[in-house]
């Protein structure tokens, strides 16, 4: 309990320096600290399937590109406005994992993980190929950002104060989701899921929702990230960004809610730094992962935390 | 008649290929649990390496030669330095192996650049052959062939002979095996670098159909994954199976409706596992 008090009060203090600092650093740095909240909020809607119920995905960029996707297409090709296309990207990310996970429940652990790499990389197959809609590799550029009534979010300052505006709402959401109940039975059948049926628990059920509730907070994230570039490609479906989202979560600690959005803070600022010097970022990103698999395959956060306990012990023993 | 024969050659032998990296990959997964996510590393460095040996040499088949062996010492590598220190750790293990398909990937790229390259085809396989009214590429031909033999020879490894024996003892009750006295940490080492070597495999001789190029690794990891999904994982003869279920639906997908790809794929696998969730021949 301790724990999770401690990263609340980081995530407040977190969230009211970049409210202060926001508009007053170079518009460059806001830019960096808005992909903070936005991977922030991919990272926490991934943890609450890998971290909280134990369901790893190696999928999570397919309802993150989807709901880009569809509320680009909305927008460019139907022209909805903001709210209406933005409805219906989540919404469209939600279905897409309620009629996915009709399938995907009957599989666990390895499984899981190879079931859903396959069904984002189907989309992005899709994404790819189907250039009549989704423009191919090229993309759907050209997406303006959020308008609502007579507030324009188009500068980069506006935008960042958007974001955050929404990170607030979604991690105030996913915080009283997973303390309530029915986050503590995810963490139930996460630990030992006979036990819960044995208890009673509709395991099936519990786990089919959590898997909604995450890919439509993966939706939030990738409209966000669309919207900040003013454009969507396959690249938002790839692999590549599954595996990094999960490297936020793994970086800071899975089944926190808030040591993700550390991990994203880690990532957003390792990219930028990393990017300075040297082009070898898969490299990289490959490294970490070795290190990570090797040595905190709990996430980094929980082994310098033990590393740190296991000295205060030593030192005052 | 011509098209039916022609593609359903074609996707033959794009079924041999996949069965190549799905052999390995669901031996590997049936003996030691390990999701084997740089499976694919081992086909593109494979055929990556057989370019440049075969430019060297001038010799395909010495060039062949030194990438499987090659790729082979480098999964004995790998798994003696990495993969066995995260004995039975089932995630640390997928994320052990993710990371290396990063890193081969991005090495790769450093190496033979971005550009496709084809594995030259051997000189004794060139032209083509006429039957049944087609001319079909003699390559293709000993391809299939080559993945025909390939899987007898498993089946009759893993059925006929000791060490098959000891293997398939070892993915039902390996801490018996062991009790019995064999060497089962060896066992493992000789089965992750025969898997290694069967991808090598796929890549020198996929190389000249498929050709590589950045990415090559993983499109092609993903067919033998979703192959051992609908087959079932740790099953050789699921691998085989799923092969040819997957290269031929791949195939005509490909034909008939070129803009949804991957999606055709998608279909018989959703069907296998709605209805059985463990794949054809699943064990667990």
């Amino acid at each position: 309990m301790a724990d999770n008090r401690w990263g609340l009060w980081s995530a407040i203090a977190f969230v009211l320096i970049a409210a202060a600092i926001g508009g007053m650093i170079p518009p460059y740095d806001t830019g960096l600290l808005t992909q903070m909240l936005i991977y922030g909020i991919f990272a926490m809607s991934l943890d609450v399937l890998h971290g909280y119920t134990g369901m790893p995905s190696l999928g999570h960029a397919a309802y993150f590109g989807l709901a880009a996707y569809v509320a680009a297409i909305c927008s460019l090709k139907l022209g909805w406005g903001f709210e209406a296309a933005g409805a219906a990207g989540i919404a469209a990310s939600a279905l897409a994992a309620a009629l996915f996970h009709l399938l995907a429940l009957r599989t666990a652990h390895s499984y899981y993980l190879m079931i859903t790499l396959a069904f984002s990389q189907v989309l992005w197959s899709l994404a790819v190929s189907w250039t009549d809609v989704t423009g191919g590799d090229n993309g759907l550029p050209g997406v303006l950002r959020p308008q609502i009534g007579s507030w324009s979010f188009g500068s980069t300052i506006a935008y960042f104060y958007f974001a955050l505006a929404v990170f607030v709402v979604s991690a105030a959401m996913l915080y009283v989701f997973v303390t309530s109940p029915f986050g503590y039975a995810l963490r139930g059948i996460r630990d030992n899921e006979m036990r819960m049926r044995a208890l009673g628990y509709h395991v099936w059920a519990y786990k089919y929702l959590a898997s909604i509730v995450s890919a439509a907070f993966a939706g939030v994230a990738g409209e966000l990230y669309m919207y900040l570039n003013n454009f969507v490609s396959p690249s938002a479906l790839s692999v590549t960004v599954s595996a990094q989202v999960l490297m936020m979560i793994l970086v800071g600690a899975a089944g926190t809610l808030f040591g993700p959005v550390l991990g994203a803070g880690v990532f957003v600022i390792l990219q930028y730094v990393l990017s300075t010097y040297t082009d070898r970022w898969l490299f990289v990103i490959g490294v970490i992962y070795v290190l990570l698999a090797l040595y905190a395959p709990q996430g980094a956060l929980i082994y310098l935390r033990d590393r740190l306990k296991a000295r205060q012990r030593r030192s005052a023993g | 008649m011509n098209f039916w024969i022609i593609n359903t050659l074609n996707g033959l032998s794009l079924a041999m290929i996949l069965f190549l990296l799905a052999a390995g990959l669901t031996l590997i997964f049936g003996l030691m649990h390990i999701i084997n996510m740089a499976h694919g590393s081992f086909y593109l460095l494979g055929g990556y390496i057989a370019i440049s040996a075969i430019r060297l040499t001038g010799d395909f088949g010495t060039g062949a030669l030194l990438a499987v062996l090659a790729i082979a010492v480098t999964g004995v590598i790998v798994q003696r330095l990495f993969l066995a220190r995260l004995y039975k750790q089932e995630m640390p293990q997928a994320l052990l192996t993710l990371g290396l398909l990063f890193i081969v990937a991005d090495v790769a790229f450093f190496t033979w650049g971005g550009d496709p390259l084809l594995v030259p085809e051997p000189r004794l396989l060139q032209g083509g052959v006429r039957f049944l009214g087609v001319i079909y590429p003699l390559y293709r031909l000993f391809l299939i062939g080559w993945g025909l033999a390939t899987a007898f020879f498993l089946w009759a490894f893993l059925e006929r002979t000791k060490i098959g024996a000891i293997v398939r003892a070892g993915m039902d009750d390996e801490e018996m095996v062991r009790g019995l006295g064999i060497n089962m940490p060896l066992v493992f080492t000789a089965i992750f670098a025969l898997g290694a070597a069967l991808a090598a495999i796929g890549g020198v001789l996929g190389g000249p159909l498929l050709g590589m190029f950045p990415g090559a690794d993983f499109e092609v990891a993903l067919l033998a994954f979703v192959v051992v999904t609908v087959g079932g994982l740790g099953s050789i003869r699921g691998a085989f199976l799923g092969s040819l279920l997957v290269g031929l639906v791949d195939n005509f997908g490909n034909v008939w409706f070129p803009q949804l790809s991957l999606f055709t794929i998608f279909v018989p696998m959703v069907i296998v596992l709605a209805l059985r969730p463990t794949g054809l021949m699943g064990r667990v």
